[in-house]
């Protein structure tokens, strides 16, 4: 009896744990597997070296789709942030109707990449969309064709996204404006500190854990960037805004290339790692002042 | 007959059915939007009136890729279904892979041999056995024009890609669009070829996109071919980005634009808007010698069971089988793969593509489609795709496309 008191929490997790284990790092390392292969159309398991690495790094394509993860990612990432800092900030001000405001922040959040992606693909198309509108208002040299030209079309992606996940980030830094102590703020505006100051110095810096948050949120929604690309330019124009997703997706399912989508999706899983890690590491130390 | 006869009978065949080994075919395919269901829904029917059990496993999307990832699960588990919707190289690709069923007992009987073009029935061998058989003949490398802006503007379908550059510009002046186009990869790979085959001939595209020959792929004909890509991109209208080829062909329908560079499943847009080959659409070849052919088949997997046996030899054979061929290809719009079926119910078009497929298998300009996966491996025609679609949606110069495509080819090995 006393036995199974102690190792009932163990014998309840341990399915989940050995489905984890087999699932996800099983399966991790079955790809790292396969990207040292010369696998094709099956997975086959004679190991051949770092040669699809080397595949991978001459392709054009695959620096073109790094580029844009990075282009994307920053831009994703600073402009969500910012704009969300911005937003709950005025919501904090005890505004009127700020129920009504912060949902309709927020909801972009509740779709669907997908939606939004086709969604935003009609309102930037040249021909029905924001250039035609304005356009048909009279100015006739009004041009927004980001959509159509390769160099800018990665910012469309960064547009709607941004738009699809500032509500969030906005939501987060809410909770976070609001969990500040009010004594402190209250304290502040006595002794007649600036509204500006009172912010950039008390409330953003205790808010610092809110921001890594909001970071990690948006840097793994950047990096498995899939569905949104898929809906708003399917890569294109041409691959100009494919990104490392789409890319490892067009190797595994259209083209039969299983060893190149495996180093792709190990190489991702690299970048990953490279800010997850940190993020852990500081998470997880002992914390000195305890 | 009156209702307890017609049970009697019933009764009396279900009874007798267990008695033989009933042909059984699982049947992978990704032909699911309306004129391609119809097409399977008949060779359903001739399947189950010869008295086999047809399952069906139809797996929409991604033109095709839902269905490879269908197939490759399948594989991997060990059940493969009977017959598979593969084309081209990938039919070898797999058989190397997994081994695939040999038909030949069925070709043979009924001298496939003798009615297939030799370049096509090359195609449904793997390693010289029969194993797989084709169900029709696309013709790629078509251009359509609307009849109305042609006459209109006094243009004749050109026969030289000059002869297409100066009826753009003029109707370019007269403020048409001069040429339709989606800019999908896999469309912009499909003006490729046709300009491959035009400007190059049809030895030129043998070296460049079946046996990728390098010196043929650093060649100045290949730069010519990427200069000319350029020019045509100044012939489309600023929104192709991401457009359908459906869409594309309404454009020509409605008046919108001129031409469209397009496989002969366009037709079937054209005719299913119940618009007439002469009188309202024209088709001619793209400019140049030559056939880019992209043909669609069924692949014969190994199975067990006498019942499957039977099955895929039923299949085989009435995949092949005149009757099919003919009601498969008015549906489709594409031309039966068999060269001895009566074209009588076909269109102009169709009877052309006919006459063409027959003259240039003789003489060697038979050619498979590079963008439509019939010449060359999945990786090898993607980079080449890759480098195609990114200097025609760039500014790359036609030097830097060049050497691109020999580096992605040489890369795809």
């Amino acid at each position: 009896m006393e036995w199974l008191e102690r190792n009932v929490p163990k014998l309840v997790l341990a399915p989940s744990f050995v489905a984890i284990l087999i699932f996800v790092y099983g399966f991790i390392a079955w790809t790292a597997w396969i990207s040292l292969t010369k696998s094709r159309l099956m997975p086959k398991y004679e190991l051949d070296g770092f040669g699809q690495y080397g595949r991978l790094f001459a392709a054009p394509r695959w620096d073109v789709a790094m580029n844009n993860l990075f282009i994307f990612g920053g831009l994703f990432i600073v402009i969500s942030m910012a704009i969300g800092l911005l937003l709950a900030i005025f919501l904090d001000q005890r505004i009127r109707a700020e129920g009504v405001l912060r949902t309709i922040y927020l909801y972009p959040m509740a779709l669907s990449l997908i939606v939004t992606g086709t969604a935003w693909k009609w309102i930037l198309n040249p021909g029905l969309g924001i250039q035609e509108t304005v356009r048909g208002w009279g100015f006739e040299s009004f041009a927004f064709d980001w959509l159509i030209r390769p160099e800018m079309a990665i910012y469309t992606v960064v547009l709607a996204a941004v738009w699809q996940a500032s509500g969030f980030v906005m939501a987060l830094f809410l909770a976070g404006l609001r969990s500040v102590d009010t004594e402190i703020i209250r304290a502040a505006q006595v002794d007649g500190i600036p509204n500006h100051r009172i912010y950039s110095a008390i409330i953003i810096p205790t808010m610092a854990p809110i921001f890594l948050s909001a970071f990690i949120v948006l840097a793994h929604l950047a990096i498995k960037a899939f569905d949104l690309v898929i809906a708003l330019t399917n890569g294109g124009p041409g691959y100009a805004t494919d990104l490392p997703a789409t890319y490892m997706y067009a190797m595994a399912f259209s083209r039969g290339d299983l060893g190149q989508a495996a180093s792709s999706a190990m190489v991702m899983m690299g970048v990953i790692f490279a800010i997850v890690v940190p993020y852990l590491y500081s998470e997880l130390r002992p914390r000195r002042d305890k | 007959m009156n209702i307890k006869s017609v049970l009697a009978a019933s009764t009396a065949v279900m009874l007798a059915v267990p008695a033989m080994a009933e042909p059984q075919a699982e049947v992978l395919h990704w032909w699911t939007s309306g004129s391609e269901a119809q097409s399977v829904a008949v060779l359903q029917e001739q399947f189950k009136a010869e008295g086999g059990t047809w399952t069906d496993m139809p797996v929409a999307g991604g033109g095709g890729d839902a269905a490879m990832t269908a197939l490759r699960a399948r594989v991997l588990s060990r059940s493969a279904p009977t017959a598979v919707q593969l084309k081209g190289p990938a039919i070898q690709e797999w058989y190397e892979e997994t081994g695939l069923a040999d038909i030949g007992s069925v070709a043979e009987e009924n001298g496939w041999a003798e009615v297939l073009p030799d370049q096509i029935a090359e195609h449904m061998k793997c390693d010289g056995q029969w194993c797989a058989a084709p169900v029709n003949v696309h013709r790629v490398n078509w251009i359509w024009g609307n009849k109305q802006i042609l006459d209109e503007n006094g243009i004749e379908m050109p026969t030289t890609w000059e002869e297409f550059n100066a009826a753009a510009e003029k109707l370019q002046e007269a403020g048409v669009t001069p040429l339709a186009h989606g800019g999908q990869a896999w469309q912009d790979a499909t003006i490729f070829e046709t300009v491959v085959l035009g400007l190059g001939g049809p030895e030129f595209f043998r070296q460049a996109l079946i046996d990728l020959d390098p010196e043929a792929l650093g060649s100045d004909t290949m730069k010519q071919v990427f200069d000319e890509m350029r020019t045509i991109r100044g012939y489309v209208d600023d929104n192709f980005s991401g457009r359908d080829w459906n869409l594309a062909t309404a454009m020509v329908m409605n008046g919108e634009a001129a031409f469209q560079i397009m496989g002969d499943w366009a037709k079937g847009e054209f005719l299913a808007a119940g618009k007439e080959p002469g009188t309202d659409f024209v088709c001619a070849p793209t400019p140049g010698e030559g056939f880019l052919y992209n043909v669609d088949s069924f692949a014969f997997f190994e199975v067990d069971g006498d019942d499957k046996k039977q099955g895929q030899e039923l299949l085989a054979k009435l995949i092949m089988g005149p009757e099919f061929q003919k009601t498969f290809n008015l549906n489709k719009g594409s031309i039966p793969a068999r060269t001895d079926v009566a074209l009588d119910e076909f269109d102009d078009c169709a009877v052309q593509s006919s006459k063409d497929m027959n003259e240039d298998a003789a003489d060697g300009s038979l050619l498979p489609s590079y963008a439509h996966g019939m010449a060359l491996r999945g990786a090898p025609a993607g980079a080449i795709t890759d480098v195609v679609t990114a200097h025609f949606n760039s500014d790359m110069s036609s030097e830097d496309a060049v050497q691109q495509l020999a580096d992605a080819v040489a890369n795809a090995m």
